[in-house]
């Protein structure tokens, strides 16, 4: 148990590692350009403070000097005086980051009208996980039922055929297919509507269940892309360990076929299956980012998506600090499942 | 293993994977691709790439028209054609009118659709001197009915222009929604049965006089320049007559006809696919070599460098690389580099530790051999099948990738590429209004360049390692 719990702590002070390293070197890029968004929105507040002010002036040029030093004294308040690359800025704003600490946007703002960025992306980011794992959790099952079933049938025309869509729709764009979903179901069917925001506000009652119907679209768009390729993957795995001695003693004792296929066989392939799939995980958090900006899906996705669009670097490094997060997590529950099914990973370590 | 054994062992895989299915139709598909970068290069003029975001080099083309070919499936909407007639069209008659020199250009139209052009549109450019020449239009009808439409002088030349010639060039369209055009079609109004929309005057030029329906048959635009300056020239004169459908491909909400962007995104894809999957493969493989071969402390150090590297989110990178660094397609591919040699490290690391324990690379290495030779030379060769394969398993994720990068709006602005057309087909929301044209092909080029390296990476992975894994592609980029 030591072992396991020492493990636990390994791994994850890794990927916190990850975490720190990726937003340094966001840092690194985007230091002046953040640095000018800064400056350019602190003048700006001040100007529009000084036309409060009702200050008069006799000319332009004093204007100018009065608004100049104002500006230099907020600045100096801020801590914007010294460069980014300085360690007290740097450090500054590394935990603002990490807080989500970004100041305000100027574009957009969240439901409840706040400009904050935190308040903006605190709002998006359950819908973001909502879609993500959900997505998840059917392709999981459809993968394990449906890779198993092929690895009992191998060469069956099904087998053949969903591992030939594993091929192909691996090359797929998922922005592709998105749009291919609402051309079929939006503009042809008009079973579903062709973006995914509810209409119903938060509050109302049946919010939830236009919620959920909103969000059939890009659900259904990222288990087509990915079914096959996860059920291919554990037929693989599977497949190979019924292959092995031990499961052909079990079926020569007379134990059901069902029963070895899913405790025995299953439980054996786990590691390699894992490894295999982490790959596959990896790909669908950013395929449900874009997912979401096809749909409108009012997540961090679409956020990040149109923030891109108007540039606004605030937004940005908070959104892609969500996906970090996002792509930490699921490696780090990869990591823990990959060593609760292997118990050699925790002996090695 | 002799020199002379191993090449005929080569050219024996070789055959073999050209013997698989998959090889096969990986192979068509990619001769097809070949083909469109040749017909890009040979036959669509690499100004229009240039010139896809510009939106001024795209006023001629008319606006989200469908695929000229959706006639031939629908034969009983016969939708009418955008037909843009230029200078080579036109008949040119020189004569004069009372003493004044007149430029005419005469232009058969064909008009057999069921529908009425969505409008038209008289493209002129002269040059001329102090007095300003008189452009009038007149169409002729099948039915022999003659309307004049547009008469009027041109502005005067108001800026006498400092260069080599005084004579001023002014070049302007006149739109079917022009107010004289309204005006002059008013004195027609009689002929007709019914009462005409003056609004719309390409529906009444182009209708029967008993019923609002089309007329049929062959239409000639006559243009007249009446010209007052011996030297006054004609440059230019078009005549656009809208439709709804166009081209190979249709075009756009921004009217760029789609198949430049389409035939354009070949080469640019297979760019970015090959010299990315390539680049990383091989910088991956001898990283892995090395640090396999090395051993030790060394080996320690670099996998530690590819654990990280591995671990790093790429697609926060991309995006970030893309905003700040730059955008352009020599960049990305570089991105693509930097973050996709990782994966392919690591395997090539676990095979060098086997490979390097074998007698033949041991006895090199008592011949006193430097080490990056014996991995050169006696390593690398090997792994060939598997780098071939690999190469071919990344060039597909590096073409989405970039694509999803372009889709994202962070690709090269200034050539057209299948991931931006998808984006601006997706800010435009294209899928919703039901513009097919627009969606379909860039998804499928981007899918069929995939699948046609996919299919070869597999085939090479299942002749040369039959229980190879075949489920993890070695390179990924997000």
């Amino acid at each position: 148990m030591t072992d396991f719990l020492f493990y636990v702590a390994k791994t994850t002070a890794y990927r916190i590692l990850v975490v720190v390293i990726t937003l340094i070197i966001s840092l690194i890029l985007f230091g002046s350009t953040l640095d000018k968004v800064l400056m350019d929105r602190t003048r700006a507040e001040v100007v529009e403070a000084s036309a409060q002010d009702n200050v008069q002036f006799r000319t332009l040029s004093q204007r100018q000097a009065y608004v100049d030093e104002q500006v230099d004294l907020k600045l100096k308040d801020l801590g914007l005086d010294e460069p980014w690359h300085s360690p007290k800025r740097f450090i500054n704003t590394f935990f603002d980051i990490l807080t989500l600490d970004l100041g305000r946007s100027n574009f957009f703002t969240s439901d409840s009208g706040s400009s904050k960025v935190s308040d903006i992306i605190i709002e998006k980011v359950p819908k973001t996980i909502l879609l993500f794992t959900t997505s998840t959790v059917v392709v999981v099952i459809i993968g394990l039922f449906l890779g198993t079933y092929m690895a009992e049938k191998r060469g069956s025309s099904l087998d053949k055929g969903i591992s030939f869509v594993a091929v192909v729709s691996n090359s797929f764009a998922t922005f592709w297919v998105g749009m291919l979903m609402i051309l079929l179901f939006s503009f042809s069917l008009g079973i579903f509507p062709a973006r995914s925001t509810p209409l119903t506000s938060p509050g109302d009652p049946f919010y939830v269940l236009d919620l959920l119907y909103h969000m059939m679209l890009p659900l259904i768009t990222l288990v087509i892309l990915s079914f096959a390729v996860w059920s291919f993957v554990v037929r693989y795995f599977i497949s190979r360990v019924l292959d092995e001695d031990y499961i052909q003693a079990k079926r020569v004792m007379g134990i059901p076929k069902r029963k070895i296929l899913y405790s025995h066989a299953l439980k054996n392939a786990a590691p390699p299956i894992l490894t295999g799939i982490v790959t596959a995980l990896i790909a669908s958090i950013s395929g449900s980012f874009i997912v979401e900006a096809v749909f409108d899906w009012p997540g961090v996705g679409k956020l990040l998506y149109d923030a891109i669009i108007v540039l606004d670097i605030p937004v940005i490094l908070g959104s892609t600090y969500v996906f970090t997060l996002m792509y930490v997590m699921t490696m780090l529950i990869a990591d823990l499942l990959y060593a609760y099914f292997d118990p050699r990973v925790k002996v090695s370590s | 293993m002799k020199a002379s054994e191993s090449a005929s062992n080569f050219n024996l895989l070789i055959r073999r994977i050209l013997h698989t299915k998959a090889a096969i139709g990986g192979f068509f598909i990619l001769v097809m691709l070949t083909a469109m970068t040749i017909y890009a290069f040979v036959a669509v003029p690499l100004e229009s790439t240039g010139q896809w975001n510009n939106p001024g080099f795209w006023i001629d083309y008319p606006k989200s028209a469908a695929p000229a070919w959706v006639n031939w499936l629908l034969p009983e909407n016969n939708l009418p054609n955008h037909m843009i007639f230029g200078l080579s069209d036109a008949r040119k008659q020189n004569s004069s009118f009372g003493g004044i020199p007149t430029n005419s250009f005469l232009f058969d139209i064909d008009f057999n659709y069921n529908s009425f052009p969505t409008d038209f549109i008289i493209d002129y450019c002269l040059r001329y001197g102090d007095i300003p020449p008189v452009i009038q239009v007149d169409v002729t009808r099948p039915d022999g009915e003659s309307f004049m439409i547009y008469n009027s002088p041109l502005p005067s030349s108001a800026i006498s222009s400092e260069s080599t010639s005084n004579l001023n060039e002014y070049c302007s369209r006149i739109f079917s929604t022009d107010g004289s055009i309204r005006d002059n079609l008013q004195a027609y109004t009689g002929l007709f049965d019914y009462s005409p929309d003056l609004s719309s005057p390409q529906k009444m030029i182009f209708s029967r006089l008993d019923e609002e329906a089309v007329l049929k048959g062959q239409y000639l635009f006559n243009i007249t320049y009446y010209l007052f300056g011996a030297e006054d020239k004609v440059e230019n004169t078009k005549v656009i007559l809208g439709g709804k459908v166009y081209g190979l491909m249709g075009t756009d909400d921004l009217r760029r006809d789609l198949s430049i962007g389409i035939f354009w995104g070949a080469p640019v894809a297979l760019f970015v696919g090959l010299t990315a999957a390539i680049s990383s493969v091989i910088i991956g493989m001898l990283y892995g070599l090395l640090a396999g071969y090395k051993g030790g402390r060394f080996d320690e150090a670099l996998m530690r460098v590819n654990d990280l590297v591995i671990s790093l989110p790429t697609f926060v990178f991309l995006i970030i690389l893309s905003i700040t660094i730059g955008s352009s397609i020599y960049l990305i591919t570089l991105f693509l580099v930097i973050f996709g040699w990782s994966g392919i490290a690591r395997v090539a690391r676990s095979l060098a530790l086997q490979i390097k324990n074998l007698q033949y690379v041991e006895a090199s290495k008592l011949m006193g051999e430097k080490d990056i030779r014996i991995i050169l030379r006696h390593i690398l060769p090997q792994l060939l099948p598997l780098t071939f394969a690999s190469i071919a398993l990344a060039v597909p994720a590096a073409i989405l990738t970039e694509a999803t990068l372009s889709f994202i709006g962070l690709g090269d602005p200034s050539i057209p590429t299948w991931g931006s057309i998808l984006h601006d087909a997706n800010t435009a929301s294209a899928a919703a209004r039901g513009l097919w044209w627009w969606i379909l092909p860039p998804g499928i080029m981007i899918a069929a360049a995939g699948i046609s390296f996919a299919l070869i990476g597999s085939a090479i992975e299942s002749v040369t390692n039959p229980r190879g894994s075949g489920t993890q592609s070695k390179v990924r980029f997000s």
